[in-house]
């Protein structure tokens, strides 16, 4: 994607490489800033559709971003809101299409999550937060690295989820034969919602204590 | 006795601070006072002390459970038999019994206590003591025919999930014991309930239901057919989890924990009231034939009686204030038997009903103490006008 340039800056200054590693950790959009919490818990049942999910909230994220930043100047603050909408919309639809074009089965699981990427609380918190302050190369780069950081938990929440939940990983079966011959039994806990829950807040627990700075002063 | 506690003094220093095994402080306080009373006193001003702490509280509780311990053992190994319909020996029965259940507490203890021990390591605390009653409660409220590494599982869940991440013992929302069983129920409802799971081996003119799913497979076939009568119900010779087929040793737990003042008679008495009032109201507008069944079944069945003397008297998880245990034990009986009746994919409801209830249960508490404080601000005199 062309972008305009800042000449003084180069493109991956130590600036830009925040942004985008930021979100992996210590500013991950759903273990810290715990947005966009409901995906999470309704597409990692299994790792294709979170996979994909977090792809295409990744490019909405990003390319919103870059749209909005480019508009930012002309936006008349008071409808800001509705002009970003009518932007984020776009892009589902397209990415909507994009899924049922190519990758139909996925599409249908993920059913109406894709069009609820609308109303993911990321997307419109970078737009406001990032987006209509910066420039459009750092917003997008910043678009790219919240995409990154929500896709990097969904990824691991459905990894869990799927191998415990049902024995497989991508729809392979990965639980060796002789386990269940032993009395193993997949774990149905793991395919409703509550675990999703659970197992992110496993996550955020060792996301804290390996960042002590992460930890509110009580 | 003598010896021991020589031994215990030799060895002390090393765990104490600068000591060779510093690290695990906690684990030999936890063994010495597990043995030996506490010789810690107060230093200064006059405080009145009772010798009962934490550890005897929680042994107090686990003796109550031994009566029902003893004869769900009996009566793993009675259903055993008279599903493959032979006479057995009274031993027998003990035998088979305990062989299938030990195992399942000893696992449970292992378990929990490793996590217990670990947690208390690395967060420089001292082990708690809560697990002692978990330990057994949740053996009692398996299936006898339990996977044992199921049981090492839930024990494992609850204990982290369900008690370490809020703090450890004492901070706990929700009672650990029933978390481990709520977890094996959605993790893997083919173990923990239907009526195949009771008992393993069966002839097949034997029916293994229990008092509840007969009671729910009436709602299809129009009327309930028990194959039990109220009296087995009650002294328990019926199929279920372990501790909670018979209500008879569960009654003598409940008057050992309500004579020490260790489970509050309040929270029992309310649950038990609460049941028989929602199954009273449910047998006036009763519809189908589980609506129908005698308000007063309600306690016999399931973990109904289980439930209410040893789970929500759980003082962490419970309701502190003299009204708010009412309003929470009730709400608990009125909740187990809704469920039941009116939820067909749910068999008991105690599990769900207790669990929803100790969520609730500090809200309660909230509006008791408000009311309270509004009701005395109403006494108050009137400020003279100037």
């Amino acid at each position: 994607m062309s972008s305009e340039k800042t000449e003084r800056e180069p493109m991956f200054s130590a600036k830009t490489k925040k942004l985008l590693i930021g979100p992996l950790n210590k500013d991950n959009p759903i273990t810290v800033q715990v947005l966009g919490i409901c995906s999470a818990l309704a597409v990692t049942v299994k790792l294709e559709p979170a996979f994909v999910m977090a792809v295409s909230v990744m490019v909405v994220t990003a390319m919103s971003n870059l749209l909005i930043s480019l508009l930012r100047n002309t936006i008349p603050p008071r409808i800001r809101i509705i002009v970003q909408l009518v932007v984020i919309a776009a892009l589902v639809i397209l990415v909507d299409q994009v899924l049922k074009a190519y990758v139909y089965d996925v599409s249908k699981q993920l059913s109406v999550f894709v069009g609820l990427i609308i109303t993911n609380c990321i997307i419109m918190g970078r737009l406001e937060a990032f987006a209509m302050a910066n420039k459009p190369w750092d917003s997008f780069v910043d678009g790219i690295g919240n995409g990154l950081g929500y896709g990097i938990i969904l990824i691991i929440v459905a990894f869990f989820r799927e191998l415990l939940g049902s024995g497989t990983i991508w729809g392979f079966h990965v639980m060796p034969k002789a386990f269940y011959d032993m009395g193993y039994v997949n774990n149905g806990m793991m395919i409703l919602p509550p675990m999703a829950l659970v197992v992110v807040g496993i996550i955020i627990w060792v996301q804290r204590s390996r960042n002590p700075e992460l930890q509110e002063e009580n | 006795m003598k010896s021991l506690r020589t031994y215990l003094d030799k060895i002390k220093p090393q765990f104490q601070k600068g000591g060779k095994f510093e690290k695990l402080h906690s684990t030999f306080e936890a063994f010495e006072t597990f043995l030996f009373v506490p010789d810690k006193s107060t230093s200064r001003g006059s405080h009145i002390r009772d010798s009962i702490d934490m550890k005897r509280t929680m042994s107090v509780v686990v003796i109550a459970m031994i009566p029902a311990l003893l004869f769900g053992i009996w009566n793993a190994g009675h259903q055993h038999f008279l599903s493959l319909g032979e006479a057995a020996a009274f031993w027998d029965k003990v035998l088979f019994g305990a062989v299938k259940i030990v195992p399942i507490i000893v696992v449970s203890y292992i378990t929990g206590l490793a996590i217990e021990f670990i947690f208390a390591q690395i967060r420089g605390h001292e082990v708690n003591e809560g697990f002692l009653v978990s330990g057994m409660l949740i053996p009692l409220v398996m299936p006898p025919d339990v996977p044992l590494w199921m049981v090492a599982v839930a024990t494992a869940f609850a204990v982290v999930i369900g008690k370490e991440v809020f703090g450890g013992t004492g901070m706990n929302i929700l009672n650990p014991a029933l978390t481990a069983r709520a977890f094996l129920f959605f993790a893997y409802p083919a173990q923990m309930s239907g009526d195949k799971v009771w008992i393993a081996e069966k002839a097949d003119a034997f029916s293994g239901a229990t008092p509840l799913a007969e009671a729910a497979a009436g709602v299809g076939s129009g009327a309930v057919h028990f194959s039990h009568s109220l009296s087995d119900m009650f002294l328990g010779f019926i199929p279920g989890s372990i501790g909670e087929t018979s209500t008879l040793a569960i009654l003598i737990g409940a008057v050992i924990l309500a004579f020490t003042g260790v489970g509050s008679l309040r929270i029992m008495v309310s649950v038990a009231l609460g049941g028989l009032f929602m199954g009273g109201l449910l047998n006036v507008f009763a519809v189908n034939a589980f609506m129908e069944v005698p308000f007063y079944y309600h306690l016999v069945m399931g973990g109904f009686a289980f439930g209410a003397v040893f789970m929500a008297t759980d003082p962490v998880t419970a309701s502190q204030t003299a009204k708010g245990k009412i309003i929470y034990g009730f709400l608990i009986g009125v909740m187990a038997v809704l469920i039941r009746v009116l939820n067909p994919a749910y068999p008991e409801g105690m599990m769900l009903a207790i669990l929803l209830l100790n969520v609730f249960a500090p809200l309660i508490d909230h509006y008791v103490v408000e009311g309270n404080i509004k009701r005395r601000l109403k006494r108050l005199p009137k400020p003279v006008k100037a």
